[in-house]
């Protein structure tokens, strides 16, 4: 019985569906302390807004390049692929750098994770979300090094579906943690 | 038979609780006999040294599959009969406060000792007069008690096994209850939750007094002073 | 190179022989846990053989221990690991799984996460002692439970265990999906192949919250956040929550491999075919949805809102429903079949009668009112022993007897087979039995002396029956032991089909090779075809065999 979906999305759509878990259960864990504490805003604000804004776009101009590099390999276009799959793994070093830069500021100011429950989850999600980054850059280094070699369209979408997948949930922690601050419920 | 194992209650509400234990056991005990009689019976009935063959019956025709589906309708039938019986129980016991209780106390466990604030003579608790003790609690016969549950360090469970009472106590909530007594006595008190090495230590005793006795205990306390711990176990 | 063949293998059929293993010796670690606070219990204060005295702190840690291996690290890697990795791709006519190196990383990140639990032992203040439950500020706080670096193995093993059953479950679901022999249609599929899928995904869509509660409880014991701790504005009961929807469905990821398991056994020794194979397919899916909507009936005392007992004890009323449709279909299965009493057979028929009792116990803790007396007592032990062992051990050791000769081309000793099951279905009700009687007196759960309460001391003879039960099915074991390792030597060979059943692993040569079948099958029709009407010589049709 061939199924109409290759195997390697299936898995990669399997794999996605129980991180997405991982990540709803411990928004809707933040989500529930959230409404009890309105006094979160007022830390919230501590947060560095900008650098999590550029950060923003940063992640979303990778998600784009990894368009286009996914749409270059499957038209036969290898040296362009792999340059937009280089410009992709670019942004996420700058994320991760704009990251640093960002842990170290908040830590040196005194926000540590054990300051309140609110730096505690910032602190937990963000570095679970970085994590995935540097999970996601390895992948694509090492389907980077190989596109000249190999021509698997499908190792270029796998890696791009999971690069989306951490683009999402940054999307949704941005608001949940940076933006919060202004949630009108001083 | 099945309820003769449980200690003989002592509050207004335990026999409503053994009589939910004792619905649920005879409904559940009918069909749990039925079916593993049942099951039984088929294994020495179809067995092969009866050397009948056997029957292609895959029970895909909807006919046959009334076997299979009305008992299982029967079966929600029960279930709802016992909702209807327990529910009501549950929200007498758990949902409701006395409006007028005659006394609240509070009772706070820590490790490894509950912790009791009793309201002492003004019947009123956090004032001079409340009486703190460690692990026994002293009330008198047929009064509604209300108490306030808390928690210190990890989670508790009240556990007064003749009150028919359990309760967890949670760290950062306070927990409010009550209970009824009928008979005068001492009744042991336990922690029913695991919360560290002297979780199987932590135990006391419910004194039920009649209410000259209360009252001659009450005189005999001395009032630890608001907000005053008197000292240790 | 037998490194690659036999360790870093990436077959299905090896990497399942590696869970089941696996699991088998974590069973008898598991085991001697229980026989230490078995002891402890009958004859407080006596040393327990191999072991010394048992303080308070060793018996929590070896209560912890004890549920912690025996739910993740022998029910889990047995039933659905073990059996499902050797199984599923054979049953649906695959040469191996979707991802076989997936596969093989799944095995070896629960056997590192084996490793990490089994060293917690040893780490200075021991092995975590909160429960299997692990409930917070209790696990949140070394400082109150004095078990430091116990309690973070404790963590960091479970969250790798159930990477690793992730990974399985994603190869599983893929596998099934893709990988069927042509003709094998969804609705054709063995009812193993159908409980191992819905398990997965149940394990799938339950679990993420935990892992994410996991890190939390990680976090507070390591950076002082305090997620779950009052004083910084934290709940503990949220990790009830977390715990709870995934520890009902959970139970769930465990009972549906075995009803799959005793669904194949007892339609080739009852020579019928399941009664009601679709109906058992809807009710395990509408089940498995409605599995997520029960956790709090574990909670009903937890110090939540009391409102919400309502509509808990009405979804798991609900609940109840589906699985009296399977279980009904089951017994139906038997009748007017002709039932052969061999070893997996028993077994299988062991499974159905004592999870009966496990299940009709359940409704006493599912109704509210009844849970506020029940509730953490010994009744409780009782009813989930009743659930869990039948489940994990009746069900494994029918599966393990049946398919023992397509995994090792021997059959096991069937006169040693009938004793073993006999000696441990009794000696368990002799263990368990005692402990509803105990739980009614108000005994509560997890103390290590109960001599020291007054109003236990009179039914103290109860732990002492209770525990010669337990001595008497833990050395029984022993006869399956001899029995597993002698047959691979001595066992009368087995032919390709020794029991005439009629799915397609046994078309496969004994032990299958690599690749499984020499010519791959084409099915023409379901799994269980026996007793057709008009047959003759043989009365059963393969599902490779035309209409
Ligand atoms: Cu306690
Ligand atoms: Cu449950």
């Amino acid at each position: 019985m061939k199924s109409s979906v290759p195997i390697w999305r299936l898995g990669i759509w399997w794999f996605l569906g129980s991180e997405i878990v991982v990540f709803g259960g411990l928004i809707v864990c933040y989500l529930l302390y959230r409404f009890h504490h309105p006094e979160w805003a007022s830390e919230a604000a501590h947060t560095l807004t900008w650098v999590g804004a550029v950060n923003t776009v940063v992640l979303l101009t990778s998600s784009l390049t990894m368009i286009l590099a996914h749409h270059e390999v499957e038209h036969g276009n290898a040296r362009s692929g792999a340059t937009y799959l280089g410009l992709t793994i670019l942004a996420g070093i700058i994320f991760l750098l704009l990251k640093s830069y960002e842990y170290h500021h908040e830590i040196t100011e005194g926000f540590l994770p054990s300051r309140s429950l609110f730096w505690s989850f910032y602190f937990l999600m963000t570095a679970l979300h970085g994590l995935h980054i540097v999970g996601g850059l390895v992948a694509n280094v090492v389907v980077w090094s190989g596109l000249k070699r190999r021509f698997a369209t499908h190792r270029i979408e796998s890696v791009g579906l999971y690069w989306h997948f951490v683009d999402v949930v940054w999307i949704f922690l941005f608001p949940l943690l940076y933006l919060s601050a202004s949630g009108g419920m001083r | 038979m099945m309820l003769h194992w449980l200690p003989i209650n002592i509050s207004t509400y335990g026999h409503k609780i053994d009589h939910v234990i004792l619905v649920i056991y005879l409904i559940v005990g009918i069909w749990f006999l039925l079916a593993e009689g049942i099951l039984g019976y088929f294994i020495i009935r179809y067995h092969r040294s009866k050397g009948q063959p056997a029957i292609f019956q895959p029970g895909t025709s909807l006919r046959s599959l009334m076997w299979v589906l009305i008992p299982a309708a029967l079966v929600l039938a029960f279930d709802i009969g016992i909702e209807v019986v327990q529910g009501p129980i549950w929200e007498e016991i758990k949902m409701n406060l006395p409006e007028k209780p005659d006394q609240t106390i509070r009772i706070r466990g820590r490790q490894f000792v509950w912790e009791i604030t009793h309201p002492g003579p003004d019947g009123r608790l956090d004032t001079a007069d409340d009486i703190k003790t460690f692990n026994q609690l002293t009330i008198p016969v047929h009064q509604k008690i209300v108490f306030e549950l808390q928690a210190e360090d990890v989670i508790h469970s009240l556990w007064i096994p003749n009150l028919r009472l359990k309760q967890d106590a949670v760290p950062g909530r306070t927990i409010r209850g009550w209970f009824e007594t009928m008979q005068t006595g001492t009744y042991p008190i336990a922690c029913a939750e695991l919360c560290g090495s002297g979780h199987g230590t932590m135990q006391g005793q419910l004194h039920v007094m009649d209410f000259a006795d209360y009252q001659k205990w009450l005189a005999e306390q001395t009032p630890s002073g608001e907000g005053a711990t008197s000292g240790t176990p | 190179m037998a490194l690659r063949k036999y360790i870093f293998s990436v077959d299905h059929k090896i990497v399942g022989m590696q869970y089941l293993c696996t699991g088998l010796v974590m069973a008898f670690v598991g085991g001697y846990l229980a026989y230490v606070f078995r002891h402890q219990l009958a004859w407080p204060n006596e040393p327990v053989p191999l072991f010394g005295m048992v303080g308070p702190d060793q018996y929590n840690a070896s209560v912890t221990m004890h549920g912690t291996i025996m739910v993740f690290w022998v029910a889990m890697p047995i039933l659905l690991s073990g059996f499902g990795n050797y199984l599923l791709p054979l049953m649906i006519g695959a040469p191996d799984m979707a991802f076989p190196r997936l596969n093989m990383m799944s095995f070896w990140t629960f056997f590192l996460s084996t490793l990490l639990l089994m060293s917690s032992f040893l780490v200075p203040g021991g092995a975590a002692s909160g429960g299997w439950t692990s409930y917070p500020p209790l696990a949140a706080s070394p400082g109150l439970s004095g078990v430091e670096w116990g309690g973070h193995l404790w963590i960091l093993a479970v969250a790798l265990e159930f990477a690793s059953m992730l990974m399985g479950g994603i190869n599983f679901l893929t596998t099934t999906l893709t990988m069927r022999a042509p003709g094998m249609t969804l609705f054709r599929m063995p009812i193993l192949v159908w409980m191992l899928n819905i398990a997965s995904l149940v394990f799938m869509f339950s679990v993420g919250p935990l892992i994410a509660g996991a890190f939390m409880l990680l976090a507070d014991r390591l950076f002082q956040t305090g997620f779950f701790l009052p004083q910084s504005g934290g709940d503990p009961l949220l990790f009830q929550h977390l715990f709870w929807f995934f520890g009902h469905p959970e139970v769930y990821v465990l009972l549906f491999p075995a009803l799959g398991i005793i669904a194949e056994v007892m339609t080739v020794f009852a020579r019928k075919p399941f009664f009601g194979y679709r109906p058992l397919i809807y009710a395990s899916l509408i089940a498995s949805v409605l599995s997520f909507l029960v956790w709090a009936h574990h909670q009903f005392i937890s110090g939540m809102d009391p409102r919400l007992a309502a509509p808990f004890s009405i979804t798991t009323i609900i609940i109840s429903v589906p699985f009296a449709v399977a279980i009904f279909s089951y017994i139906a299965t038997l009748w007017g079949g002709s039932i052969e009493l061999k070893t997996p057979m028993i077994f299988a028929l062991g499974m159905l009668a004592e999870f009966l009792v496990g299940g009709v116990t359940g409704i006493f803790n599912g109704s509210a009112a009844a849970d506020i007396y029940l509730h953490d007592t010994y009744f409780v032990v009782a009813h989930f022993h009743y659930t869990l062992f039948p489940v994990t051990f009746l069900a494994g050791f029918a599966g393990i007897y049946f398919w023992y000769p397509k995994w090792f081309g021997r059959l096991m000793n069937e006169t040693w087979g009938k004793i073993h099951a006999v000696l441990t279905i009794i000696s368990f009700n002799v263990t368990f039995l005692p402990l509803f009687a105990i739980g009614l007196v108000g005994h509560q759960r997890r103390i290590f002396d109960p001599s020291l309460f007054d109003y236990l001391q009179p039914f103290q003879h109860l732990h002492v029956i209770s525990t010669w039960g337990f001595i008497i099915l833990f050395l029984s074991q022993i006869i399956f032991v001899v029995n597993f390792i002698a047959s691979l030597c001595y066992g009368p060979i087995a032919t390709r089909n020794p029991w005439s059943a009629a799915t397609l692993e046994w078309l496969a040569p004994s032990p299958p090779g690599h690749g499984n079948f020499e010519e791959p099958p084409v099915v023409h029709r379901g799994p269980y075809d026996y007793s057709l009407p008009g047959l003759t010589g043989k009365d059963w049709k393969n599902q490779t065999e035309a209409v």
